[in-house]
């Protein structure tokens, strides 16, 4: 591939009389893993729910892989293998992990209406091969013991990791994270910081938001820096420490360590 | 686990043989009319999580129309046409009144499954209105409230004796019985496959449904199709059951009878509408000569509500998690 898997082009959001971005451009090339950082209400999230279909930007584009996604809806975007994981916690309650992770394998059936009803063979074989999946992802991950408990009596790292785990197993190429370690305790950052690796190592590209600045330096290839609905800077973490800028408007004001009160 | 099912359908097909009582067969019969409405209205209420309050429609369309392929019709179209069709078999007006109700099914979907809700809810309370109306008001199509009369039994062709009207209370419970195991397995195929878990999803967490990739709008309409198809031939075989029907089938306590038959029963489980449908669908029988007309309403409203707060997410699921307690 020639251009950037991702690009974000101009993007302006208001909502209301209120900007919440105000002219953001940034690139995601393939196979990298890219943060987007910046203090609360720059506008990452925002950020997301354009990129992922959640909203209409006021201005702008986003091209995924060469073709001009802005306004689709979310599950056409999905399923063109771009995928987000939310902020808050979510997860599909009242259904066990194992039938979370059928649910997000939807993609990877063909089972329509007459199939289901008469249940032929090819049928058969195909949920066979779902549950397959499931499993052997829910191994990968380390929630294979968790399978039959209901997704909303997990420990809360555990419902944070299913979150990751449920846009992972769509197989998307692009794959957004919104502060997978939030609330999570130093070895379950650890934990998902390589669950994060493992996943690039599947040959997907991560574009992750996330508050914890030692998680951020030690996994992200490159860094955007966004303040107050603009992209600061850009560069590679060695870049990031260094720009004045950043600095300034952000690491100097004490994020820098005390990431984790961001949560 | 498996054979119980089937030994409570054996159970309920050998009533007939057992207890040869018209007037329980009677209220059996029209009982599980109302439990194949409320197996139709749990695939939308009990897995979509969606609030149809106008469920009673896609009953009363099919009712309409069963009837009135059966009975023919002959009407002015507009531009000085009419549109005539003869007296038509039986099983072509249950057919019809399928196809009715799954394209009035489909209407709605479309349209309302754009707005979730409240505004939900209230379309498709106007749309059961609407049709009310529309049949009270139209006395060349349906006769208005005059209803429609002398509407033929079901006949059905069994083998070795060609095609036979249903007319005893027996046949007619042994039809509706066979109709409502269909409909169940129908919906039991179903949810229990990759579309159903897209219902559910949808039901639990639309936003991130859609973020994984599930078009949840396409999968309610399907839901909606198929509900309403069911509710339509539930609808038939009121009809010619009944022999007569008029506008009253598009009263809203006809929906308000199948949510309670659902949300008591255990929406969004199998077994929920059935158990629900069967005693809700019994209790105005069984206090029918005991309790004066305004305390069975009572009564009923009584055990709703004792059932709702003890109960809460219904009858079935509370067994269910109380015999896994005791297990
Ligand atoms: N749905 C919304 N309604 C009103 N304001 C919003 C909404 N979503 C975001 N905002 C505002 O947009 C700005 C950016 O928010 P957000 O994208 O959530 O920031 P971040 O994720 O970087 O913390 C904030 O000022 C926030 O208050
Ligand atoms: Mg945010």
């Amino acid at each position: 591939m020639i251009g950037p898997l991702l690009e974000v082009r101009n993007l302006a959001v208001h909502i209301g009389g209120l900007v919440a971005i105000a002219d953001m451009s940034f690139q995601v090339p393939e196979g990298r893993i890219v943060s987007l950082i910046g203090p609360n209400g720059a506008g990452k999230t925002t950020a997301f729910n354009v990129i992922s279909g959640y909203m209409r930007p006021t201005k702008g584009r986003v091209l995924f892989d060469g073709a001009d996604i802005t306004g689709l809806p979310p599950e056409r975007i999905a399923t063109r293998g771009l995928v987000r994981s939310f902020q808050r916690t979510s997860v599909f309650a009242g259904c066990t992990v194992l039938e979370n992770a059928l649910i997000a394998l939807h993609g990877r059936g063909r089972a329509g209406l007459l199939g289901a009803l008469l249940r032929a063979p090819a049928q058969r074989r195909e949920e066979a091969r779902l549950l397959a999946e499931a499993h052997s992802m829910l191994d990968f991950v380390g929630l294979a013991a968790r399978a039959d408990t209901p997704a909303e009596v997990l420990a809360y790292g555990e419902q944070r990791r299913l979150g990751i785990v449920l846009a992972a197993i769509v197989s998307p190429r692009l794959l957004l994270l919104d502060e997978p370690a939030a609330g999570l305790n130093p070895s379950e950052t650890q934990a998902a910081m390589e669950l994060i690796q493992k996943l690039r190592d599947r040959r997907m590209t991560v574009l992750l938001v996330e508050h914890d600045m030692a998680m951020v330096m030690q996994i992200s290839d490159s860094i955007c820096v966004l303040n107050q609905g603009r992209i600061i800077a850009e560069g590679s973490p060695a870049e990031i420490r260094q720009h004045p800028e950043v600095i300034s408007a952000y690491l100097g004001s004490g994020h820098w360590e005390g990431a984790d009160a961001q949560a | 686990m498996s054979n119980a099912p089937w030994a409570f359908v054996a159970a309920l097909a050998a009533v007939p043989v057992l207890v040869p009582n018209p007037y329980v067969l009677a209220v059996l019969t029209l009982a599980g009319i109302f439990v194949i409405g409320a197996i139709s209205l749990n695939l939308l209420l009990g897995y979509t999580g969606q609030l149809s309050l106008g469920h009673g429609a896609f009953f009363g369309l099919g009712a309409y129309a069963s009837a009135l392929t059966s009975l023919g019709f002959d009407i002015g179209i507009g531009f000085g046409l009419r549109l005539r069709v003869d007296p038509q078999p039986v099983w072509l007006g249950f057919l019809m009144a399928i196809l009715v109700a799954c394209a009035f099914g489909w209407m709605l979907g479309r349209l309302a499954f754009r707005v979730r809700g409240a505004y939900f809810v209230i379309i498709t309370i106007c749309f059961a209105q609407v049709l009310r109306m529309v049949a009270l008001n139209w006395v060349e199509l349906t006769q208005g409230p005059m209803a429609l009369i002398s509407i033929p039994p079901v006949s059905l062709w069994l083998p070795g004796l060609g095609v036979v009207p249903l007319v005893t209370k027996a046949q007619t419970y042994w039809l509706v019985l066979a109709v409502g195991v269909l409909a169940f397995l129908l919906v039991r195929q179903l949810v229990e496959s990759r579309i159903g878990r897209a219902l559910i999803a949808l039901r639990s967490n639309e936003a991130l449904a859609r973020s994984v990739g599930i078009p949840v709008t396409h999968y309610l309409v399907v839901a909606a199709v198929v509900s309403a198809g069911i509710a339509g031939a539930a609808g038939s075989l009121f009809a010619h059951y009944m022999g007569i029907v008029d506008p009253d089938v598009f009263m809203f306590i006809y929906t308000v009878t199948m949510v309670i038959m659902v949300v008591t029963g255990g929406k969004g489980t199998l077994w929920g509408p059935v158990v629900g449908g069967l005693i809700f669908g019994l209790i105005p029988d069984l206090l029918r000569g005991r309790a004066a007309p305004e305390l069975q309403w009572v009564i009923y409203g009584v055990a709703m509500i004792l059932f709702v707060m003890f109960l809460p997410r219904g009858i079935v699921p509370g067994v269910q998690s109380l015999l896994r307690r005791r297990a």
